[in-house]
């Protein structure tokens, strides 16, 4: 139906290579070139500028886990959404799918404004 | 994808990637080191769906699973205190063992007795396409609407729980 350019992975194959051969030639080319002066100052996280002061590991608000769980909940949406773009112009289905997807959002767009009306949206 | 020998390399490439990160998740002290390379065995179980022809899968392993659990993961290793101190108290080691070893074991059954029948059928050229097909048609169309309910159920729940006692 697609021809045979979207079951191609070549492209998939060559841009894996040439990240791979990019960080690897990075990584080489500054252990090779650079040069080397360590001392317990150099290796703080801002040489120059203020001292960290504290643990490295800082706790996260809660006020963030809402998000994440709305996040969620949308990109499972989006998986939908997938298929739904691949036949959208398909000649076998009738102009019903667009609204069956119309539906779909709508329904989800409730949880979005009841989630909205909650204030989880809110930042406080 | 023609299982060639391209796909067979890629395969086991992926496979290989896969195994080791996922015993780096067990084996790595570093919780935070564990769920990075978690979603790192999610890709590469991402990459043998591919090798597999089920493209659309690929797709939902990456959005859902590399994409949105992990994230969910790393919010809650993010969200929890003393996350350095590690697991302090292995009182439940015995159990854990007893119970890897039954898993183990089922699956082991499960492999052995189940008949593995190879598909005559070729391969689809597009699984996505072909689902769609299904999914929009009259046959799912009302399990596909019904999913968005699921949906927004889960969504009301979650923003419930998450909301807790302060309204």
């Amino acid at each position: 139906m697609h021809g045979d350019y979207f079951n191609d992975y070549t492209a998939v194959l060559i841009a894996s290579v040439a990240g791979v051969v990019l960080v690897l030639t990075a990584f080489v080319g500054s252990l090779l070139l650079s040069p080397r002066a360590r001392s317990a100052l150099k290796d703080i996280p801002y040489e120059c500028g203020i001292e960290p002061v504290g643990d490295q590991w800082s706790q996260m608000h809660f006020r963030y886990y809402p998000f994440a769980i709305l996040f969620l909940i949308f990109d499972v949406e989006a998986v939908f959404l997938f298929p739904w773009a691949v036949v959208f112009l398909s000649p076998f289905l009738t102009s019903a799918i667009f609204y069956e997807m119309l539906i779909f959002i709508g329904i989800l767009g409730f949880g979005l404004l009841y989630s909205w009306k909650k204030g989880v949206l809110d930042w406080r | 994808m023609h299982v060639g020998t391209g796909a067979s390399i890629a395969f086991w490439i992926m496979a290989v990637v896969a195994v080791v990160s996922a015993s780096g998740v067990i084996l790595l002290k570093d919780i935070f080191r564990a769920a990075l390379l978690l979603v790192v065995s999610f890709l590469s179980i991402a990459g043998i769906f591919v090798t597999l022809n089920a493209d659309f899968i690929a797709a939902v392993q990456v959005l859902i699973y590399a994409g949105a659990i992990s994230i969910l993961l790393i919010f809650a290793i993010l969200l929890t205190r003393d996350v350095q101190e590690g697991n302090p108290s292995n009182r439940l080691k015995i159990p854990g063992m007893f119970m890897g070893a039954v898993l183990l074991t089922a699956l082991i059954v499960v492999f052995v007795n189940t008949e593995w029948r190879l598909s005559t059928e070729a391969p689809l050229d597009s699984t996505t396409a072909a689902l769609a097909d299904l999914l929009f048609s009259n046959k799912f169309v009302l399990a596909f609407e019904i999913a968005s309910v699921l949906l927004l159920a889960a969504m009301i729940g979650a923003v419930v729980l998450a909301r807790g006692e302060d309204e």
